[in-house]
């Protein structure tokens, strides 16, 4: 077996009566991953985490976590998790130094070392302030931060996140985003979130689901190949006829917009972009723009979840 | 792990101010009680001692407060046992629990451990009471510790009975009221037994107060306690397959 695969959900797939709410999906994670889970609401991405976390059974498929099935020895692959619900599961009565003793004892922390893994976790998550206080008194930004807290103080070597940047003000967003890089060099990380720039900014490998479906596992290399300028935006002072276009070497479709503007659309890993300017200057087409347009992460996301099973193909 | 549960549903119990509100009612009603069935025992002791055998002032006292108490905390054990599970899935603190590495049974096991420990405080604070009285005679400690030990019982079957409930519902109110209905319905089946149809006394046997009053005479039936076990444990599984469920069926 792979030691370095920390998670291995195979054919996952959940009913909740009719609906079919993930459908035969497969992923793996290995250790210094961080996967971004990604999809509109109600896609799935909750559930898949529930499901990965042992909060719910699959209806078909199997997960092992650091290769420990989850169904038949639970204890062992529950103990190598740790999870961050949407909802921070706090008590609110509680102060925050006696929350994390309980979830250090929960999580089967051997005595001794119950007030260490609670301090650094404190630490980690920038709670040291605010040990003392009722949970229930602390704002939104920090009961999420409490919840983060309780997913590793165990050190599990798999942080299950869901969402959890939401809530917080923009400085709190950049700390634990850069808890959950640091957390990504020792552990493997999934978390889910809809804000796309966050998945470019902390993950190295992308997940998109759309309907219960994976419609998209790249890395973030890859990713950034997808988005790389697929089409140029150019605009002429005597435009050519569309057919001239489309014969320059490296161009699939011409899309011709009013004013002389045209959209070139381009094979993957070329640019028409030499040959158009030298071509626009023998012929006086009178280039005076050219844009190259980026695809962003947002344009992927859209297109993969708005085309029904076509895209899906395409993805995969 | 069971005890660290037990002691959290404990602490969560004396943070708010319903354990102790509850404590302060339930002493209280029971302290007056006391007092009266105390007044009663010293204007019938004369009379008493004209049987052949009469009664004892521990089987006088004891057994009226113990029957009393019984009906006390038939009504307010469900407002104990309500929030046990209820409150933790509409907090959505359950997750904590499911995702940590602990099996369901000793989820189950350490709340009701929990809630346990907290009835044998109520239970100790009442033994109390009839132990004033050994400052002006003496007691039948049998008769006592067999009262003891079937109200125990009988509040290990409610407790259950509420737990089970509580596992049912994300509303602490509806588990109260499923509780308080299913207990007071096993009170009422006991009114059963004085009439002779054979449905009435199948129905009584059924009743978990009809196993109690032996107890409260000092007679220590298997068969009773026996009963009370199974209670117990059925609930307690049921309450299990219930948590089971929630993951299964989401």
């Amino acid at each position: 077996m792979d030691t370095d695969i920390l998670l291995r959900a195979e054919g996952l797939s959940r009913h909740f009566g009719d609906l079919l709410a993930v459908d035969d999906v497969s992923f793996t994670v290995r250790k210094g991953d961080v996967l971004g889970f990604l999809g509109p609401n109600g896609a799935g991405k909750t559930t898949t985490m529930r499901i990965i976390s042992g909060n719910l059974a699959p209806s078909t498929g199997s997960v092992s976590v650091a290769n420990h099935d989850l169904l038949e020895d639970p204890r062992a692959a529950k103990a190598s998790i740790g999870y961050l619900p949407e909802q921070p599961p706090v008590y609110r009565e509680l102060t925050v130094t006696e929350y994390l003793d309980y979830c250090a004892a929960l999580n089967r922390i051997p005595r001794g070392a119950r007030r260490g893994a609670r301090d650094t976790a404190l630490e980690r998550c920038g709670l040291t302030d605010v040990r003392q206080r009722v949970i229930g008194n602390l704002s939104k930004g920090y009961q999420q931060r409490v919840g983060i807290a309780q997913a590793i103080i165990h050190q599990p070597l798999l942080v299950v996140l869901d969402e959890p940047t939401v809530g917080l003000d923009p400085i709190q967003i950049r700390e634990i985003r850069s808890l959950i890089r640091e957390l990504g060099t020792q552990h493997g990380v999934i978390l889910s979130t809809h804000i796309l720039p966050e998945v470019q900014a902390i993950c190295d490998h992308v997940q998109i689901i759309h309907q219960g479906r994976l419609v998209l596992r790249d890395n973030i290399g890859g990713l950034a190949r997808r988005m790389q300028s697929t089409a140029l935006q150019v605009a002429f002072r005597h435009a050519p006829e569309p057919a001239a276009l489309e014969r320059i070497a490296g161009v699939r479709s011409v899309d011709a917009q009013d004013g002389g503007r045209v959209r070139l659309y381009c094979e993957p890993e070329q640019n028409p972009a030499d040959e158009l300017v030298r071509r626009s200057v023998e012929n006086d087409w009178g280039l005076y723009e050219l844009i190259p347009e980026q695809a962003s992460l947002e344009d992927i996301f859209l297109q993969l979840t708005t085309e029904e099973a076509a895209g899906g193909e395409q993805a995969a | 792990m069971i005890f660290t549960i037990a002691a959290r549903e404990l602490r969560a119990l004396f943070l708010s101010p319903l354990a102790w509100t509850i404590l302060a009612v339930i002493q209280v009603i029971l302290a007056y009680l006391f007092l009266s069935h105390v007044d009663d025992y010293m204007a019938w002791k004369s009379r008493l001692m004209q049987f052949e055998s009469p009664v004892g002032v521990t089987e006088f006292i004891v057994a009226q407060l113990f029957g009393n108490a019984s009906i006390i905390l038939l009504l307010i054990v469900p407002l104990i046992t309500m929030r046990l599970v209820s409150e933790e899935r509409r907090n959505r603190t359950l997750a904590l629990l499911y995702s940590a590495p602990i099996s369901m049974t000793e989820i189950v096991l350490g709340k009701y451990l929990g809630i346990m420990l907290f009835l044998f405080v109520v239970l100790g604070l009442m033994a109390l009471m009839p132990l004033a009285l050994l400052a002006g005679g003496s007691l039948d400690f049998g008769i006592l510790a067999a009262g003891l030990l079937g109200l125990a019982l009988l509040l290990g079957c409610f407790a259950a009975v509420g737990l089970f409930m509580s596992t049912l519902t994300q509303y602490p109110t509806v588990a109260a009221i499923a509780t308080f209905g299913a207990l007071l319905l096993s009170w009422l089946l006991n009114w059963g037994r004085e009439s002779d149809s054979a449905t009435g006394n199948t129905l009584a046997y059924l009743s978990l107060l009809n196993h109690y009053e032996p107890f409260l005479r000092g007679v220590f039936d298997t068969a009773d306690a026996a009963f009370y076990v199974l209670v117990i444990v059925t609930f307690l599984v049921l309450s299990i397959r219930r948590l089971d469920a929630d993951r299964l069926g989401g």
